[in-house]
């Protein structure tokens, strides 16, 4: 069977739609940035300042892409370590933040907040970056270009292939694997 | 008198520029057999997708001579020297990290000057550079390219002298359960026992240069390196995390004499795209 495909920026709809071990194809623009930029994000929100980027219904990947090569938009360009950006999730939720890509535990206040601003975290498949930058067809850098590979970019993803690891209902795939997988409790 | 054999350090620069492009766009066979026998014995569904997806993505990159990961990691570099080897031409720690910028550039650049001011160095260097004087006149370079993934979620404890291999044991599981899917399984784990507070993180780091398939050649060693596979496994987080059966592909423990007041243990963590290779020169 196919996995479906849900389109970016994502819908509400879509968010009430997916739920913890789904796979999908993405289909649309997304948002990049890692620890400098949310760093920055957050320094910029505390400060007052408008944001570089509207965060309203959009989804942010969690990569440092490698250099394109060339007749490529992008190089390898897999997840990284998605808790290294929970101390500055909510804040990014409270300005309508709806999807997050990357691999890893989220903390407890990160998957109920996800509840409360229903919103989806997913998971790409880590060290899989070669085969997912195929479905990239255009990145641009549209903030932060200093940081580099950390710069805030967009991304046109088709049939981007990630799970849903949180979902808006407090579900949870990685403890759902333990369960059936892990020691008895 | 032994006669020393000159090797000019520009060898080495490229030695290591050669390595490190190799290995970023392909990872070592025994890796790749070891991913092949753990998809038929993954008992999840999920979990086999995630394997052959990883399997696919290391032919894709191979074909494409793209890299398998977007994180390159930082380059550890260990250099086996022999005691008759004069190196002439420059500096040796410059001739490593001239390798390294040479090997890095067409790759990310994930390394900055300085932990807590945090600025790229843009080049990829300096390397992590770990140097043994051996017996001969030949010079063994080892390049891992270790993804920080992984790294971050590798610990370091000084258990008390007595603690046994049931402290080994549970300090080893509970790393791993803590890592979880952030180290990117199937992972190697590189276990060191012994030495120093210093000296145990570097003999961790050796046991993820030993291929796949090796026991340790010391039997209650080889033994501990099985059972620890085995309870790693019954963890059941499974490839990327999504429960399964292969948590790990293996457990490699390196040990090494020690004080009587201490069991230092260490464990690093290898995701699942063990960048490594040798050359001996």
């Amino acid at each position: 069977m196919l996995p479906k495909s849900i389109q970016l920026p994502l819908s509400k709809e879509s968010v009430l739609e997916l739920r913890a071990g789904d796979i999908v194809l993405l289909m649309g623009d997304l948002l990049t940035a890692r620890d400098a930029a949310h760093k920055r994000l957050i320094a910029e929100i505390e400060a007052g300042n408008n944001l570089p980027v509207q965060l309203a219904g959009e989804t942010i990947y969690y990569v440092g892409p490698a250099p394109a090569g060339p007749s490529q938009p992008v190089g390898p360009a897999g997840p990284t370590t998605s808790g290294r950006m929970d101390p500055y999730t909510i804040p990014l939720l409270k300005l309508g933040l709806r999807g997050m890509i990357g691999k890893g535990y989220r903390s407890e206040p990160i998957k109920q907040a996800l509840i409360q601003h229903q919103a989806v975290y997913f998971a790409a498949v880590g060290g899989a970056a070669a085969l997912l930058s195929k479905q990239i067809q255009a990145s641009e850098i549209i903030a932060y270009s200093d940081l580099d590979t950390e710069a805030i970019r967009r991304f046109s993803v088709v049939g981007f292939p990630v799970i849903v690891v949180n979902d808006c209902y407090g579900g949870d795939a990685y403890a759902d694997g333990l369960a059936e997988y892990g020691p008895p409790n | 008198m032994t006669q020393l054999r000159e090797l000019p350090v520009d060898k080495i620069t490229k030695a290591i520029g050669d390595l490190i492009q190799e290995s970023a766009y392909a990872l070592p066979d025994d890796y790749l057999a070891a991913m092949r026998s753990a998809q038929e014995r993954e008992a999840s569904q999920v979990g086999r997708i995630m394997i052959s997806t990883l399997l696919e993505n290391s032919d894709y990159a191979a074909s494409q001579q793209i890299p398998t990961c977007q994180d390159t990691g930082m380059a550890i570099v260990m250099l086996e020297i022999g005691q008759d080897v004069h190196l002439v031409g420059g500096g040796l720690t410059d001739a490593v990290n001239a390798g390294v910028r040479q090997g890095y550039a067409d790759l990310r650049k994930s390394v900055v000057a300085d932990p807590l001011l945090r600025e790229n160095t843009a080049d990829n260097s300096p390397a992590v550079l770990h140097t043994d004087i051996v017996p001969g006149d030949r010079l063994k370079i080892t390049v891992a390219m270790k993804g920080f993934g992984a790294e971050l979620m590798s610990r370091l404890q000084m258990l008390p002298a007595n603690s046994g291999s049931a402290a080994v044991t549970e300090f080893v599981l509970e790393t791993i359960r803590a890592a979880g899917p952030n180290a990117c399984p199937p992972i190697i784990v590189g276990v060191g026992l012994g030495s120093s507070f210093d000296g145990v993180g570097l003999l961790a780091k050796k046991a993820l240069m030993r291929p796949l398939g090796q026991p340790s050649p010391q039997p209650h060693i080889a033994q501990l390196e099985q059972e620890l596979l085995q309870q790693v496994n019954a963890l059941g987080i499974g490839p990327q995390g999504f429960g399964g059966s292969v948590t790990a592909l293996a457990v490699h423990i390196e040990s090494f004499a020690t004080h009587i007041a201490a069991l230092p243990v260490a464990v690093n963590l290898n995701c699942s795209a063990p960048r490594r290779a040798s050359i001996i020169l």
